[in-house]
């Protein structure tokens, strides 16, 4: 029996799994209601791709989404296919889409497959972490969707809007902050963003530093790294209501506690998906982060 | 003292309930292969279809996609697949005379485990022109290595003098497990965020990616087999009274024992590479069937076969149609349908745990 439990810790996070299947269960039986559009036979797959599908005032299009897809908040009443990386294609033909349109790394191919030979459009846009991807998304987009010229306006207007909210962002380099982005605290450990991320991106574009650029991607790093980091404030994800963590149990962290930012109580939030979808919002994004990370207190 | 069961007739009663329990299964196996191609997220369904055939008509492009490149490629799979787990199951519980084996107690699952982990998380480190050539099937291959592998290399630790010693394969397989946790672990933490969701998926199983491509490459297998393990329940029988017992009735113990594991080895590898890890069927299954007509593996393992095959596809349909268009990983489903099974048989049979 022993030996059981050690050959199958698998088994935990199966059980695990279903109990988070459930709630999962709860939570999309109240999505089933789709908006009836005649005209509409797109499905958007990527929280950003949704975005701009929406600000090129094609929203009527869209006949589905993904997971991630949670802006403009109408769209959550879409029926929605699952995560992007596990699709299943008798599950998006049945949503009736001529056109798919999806950030990169959308699957698995085998699905991919099935979809491209069901005569269905697939668009993929690929990922961008600098102003000249955002536009090129929108280019991309907009030239699937056979509206070419709202896009050449969306790009202007987003493309003004970025280079504004950068130049106001931009300081000199011995009076930036540094950031530390946590992704999650689970179990008091701190789960942080290193470089070559979104948020490494919008914090470097915010007119910040990155408190860490020893790893790529989100990694858990040990208090001392914490410390070493010496990040001026903290930057995580808006959960809002209660899922985010309070102030006091954030810097009562014994790896947060030392840092400059426990003692100024800086910590910033802002919602996931206009902080690290880089989509149209993104300008909107800088200046929030930029304003919370100067305007009060230099 | 009057109600002494008459020794003479009950067994046979039990063969002839089992062998009859044979056409009952077979039919409720056709059954779910109806509903399977019957019901899906859309609302193509296999009647409609097959009046359309009756008058001649043709069908849509997108009816023969969902049909023929979507749903028989899948219920193919979820036959191979569940009858693989469920045969696997039994014979293990045979070949270890404890009615809580699996085939994850031969190493596959920890060993595909790895495998899979390794393709997911440093595939990406392969040459550029390896990737194009192999990328779609890496996962697969590497958990199929990895199950096969891990489980031959058991086999040969705990084999010496040409006597496979079914105490030190356990112990060993404890150990082998913990170490692929341990490596798995490594992996994790190098993973990134994309790498990670992939991995999870990948532990929790599904039959979405089913194509014809990996039902030709595993169901050879995965047919092979199950077809050496159905041979093996005279010598199961045998087995169940002890090895020596075994040897002295005439069965060859060691070839039993060889036959039994590079089947289990076979089946359970090809089927976690094309479908990940999917749990309880193994378990389940051997034990309703014991329960509705005894232990007799001679009707055993053709019964776990065919009712395996059925609940993993009623499973399937389950996965694909709850939370549409969205899919559950079939790994949930069996899961919450195994786990209170599995629970009610601990709490029923105690006495074998806990003796």
């Amino acid at each position: 029996m022993r030996g059981r439990r050690f050959r199958y810790s698998a088994l935990t996070l199966v059980s695990g799994a279903m109990l988070g299947a459930l709630l999962a269960l709860a939570v999309r039986a109240q999505d089933s209601t789709a908006l009836p559009e005649p005209h509409g036979d797109v499905l958007s797959i990527g929280g950003s791709v949704t975005e701009i599908v929406a600000a090129l005032g094609q929203q009527h299009r869209l006949k589905a989404r993904d997971t991630t897809s949670s802006y403009p908040p109408e769209v959550a009443y879409l029926p929605d296919v699952g995560y992007m990386r596990s699709l299943s294609p008798e599950g998006v033909l049945s949503v009736g889409p001529s056109l798919i349109l999806s950030e990169e790394g959308a699957g698995p191919p085998e699905a991919l497959e099935v979809i491209r030979a069901a005569d269905v459009t697939f668009v993929e846009v690929p990922d961008a972490l600098t102003p000249d991807g955002i536009l090129r998304k929108i280019d991309i987009i907009g030239a699937a969707l056979g509206v070419p010229d709202k896009a050449d306006a969306l790009a202007a207007e987003v493309a003004a809007a970025l280079s504004a909210a950068l130049a106001d962002a931009e300081r000199p380099e011995g009076d930036k902050k540094r950031v530390l982005f946590v992704l999650s605290t689970q179990g008091g450990k701190i789960n942080a963003s290193g470089t070559g991320t979104a948020a490494d991106a919008l914090i470097r574009m915010a007119g910040g530093v990155n408190a860490i650029s020893e790893f790529d991607g989100y990694k858990q790093i040990t208090d001392e790294a914490v410390g070493l980091a010496a990040p001026d404030v903290i930057l995580m994800m808006d959960r809002g209501g209660d899922h985010g963590v309070a102030d006091d149990d954030l810097f009562a962290l014994p790896a947060i506690r030392l840092t400059p930012a426990a003692q100024t109580r800086s910590v910033v939030r802002l919602d996931g998906l206009l902080m690290l979808g880089f989509g149209p919002r993104t300008a909107e994004a800088v200046r929030l982060l930029n304003d919370a990370l100067y305007a009060r207190n230099s | 003292m009057t109600a002494i069961p008459d020794t003479a007739t009950l067994p046979r009663d039990r063969l002839s309930r089992a062998r009859s329990l044979h056409w009952v299964l077979a039919g409720g196996l056709a059954l779910a292969c109806i509903a399977s191609l019957q019901i899906g997220a859309t609302d193509v369904t296999l009647f409609a279809m097959l009046a359309k055939l009756a008058q001649g008509e043709p069908l849509s492009h997108m009816e023969r996609v969902v049909l023929f490149d979507i749903r028989l490629p899948r219920l193919a799979m979820g036959v191979l697949v569940g009858a693989a787990l469920a045969v696997s199951g039994a014979a293990m519980q045979g070949l270890f005379r404890n009615p809580l084996a699996d085939p994850g107690i031969v190493g596959v699952g920890a060993g595909a485990g790895l495998g899979a982990i390794l393709a997911i998380v440093l595939g990406t480190l392969l040459p550029v022109w390896m990737i194009d050539r192999i990328g779609n099937q890496m996962v697969p291959v590497a958990a199929f290595l990895g199950g096969w592998g891990s489980t031959i290399l058991l086999y040969r630790v705990s084999t010496r003098q040409g006597q496979t010693s079914v105490a030190t394969m356990l112990l060993a397989g404890i150990a082998l497990g913990a170490l692929a946790g341990a490596l798995s672990g490594i992996l994790v933490y190098i993973a990134d965020d994309q790498q990670l969701r992939d991995l999870t998926f990948w532990g929790l199983g599904s039959l979405a990616g089913a194509s014809w491509a990996k039902v030709l490459s595993a169901g050879p297998l995965i047919l092979l087999s199950i077809g050496g393990a159905l041979m093996l329940g005279r010598g199961l029988n045998g087995l169940a009274l002890g090895e020596a017992t075994a040897a002295h009735i005439g069965i060859h113990v060691q070839r039993l024992k060889s036959v039994a594991i590079l089947a289990v080895a076979g089946a359970t590898g090809a089927a976690v590479a094309v479908s990940g890890g999917i749990g309880f069927i193994g378990i389940v299954v051997p034990h309703l069937l014991r329960l509705a007509s005894g232990p007799d593996h001679r009707t055993l393992l053709l019964n776990s076969a065919l009712l395996g095959a059925t609940l993993l596809i009623l499973a399937d349909v389950i996965a694909r149609v709850v939370i549409a268009p969205a899919e559950l990983p079939i790994g949930i489903v069996t899961a919450v349908l195994g786990a209170p099974v599995f629970l009610w048989i601990l709490l029923r049979r105690r006495g074998l745990v806990e003796p």
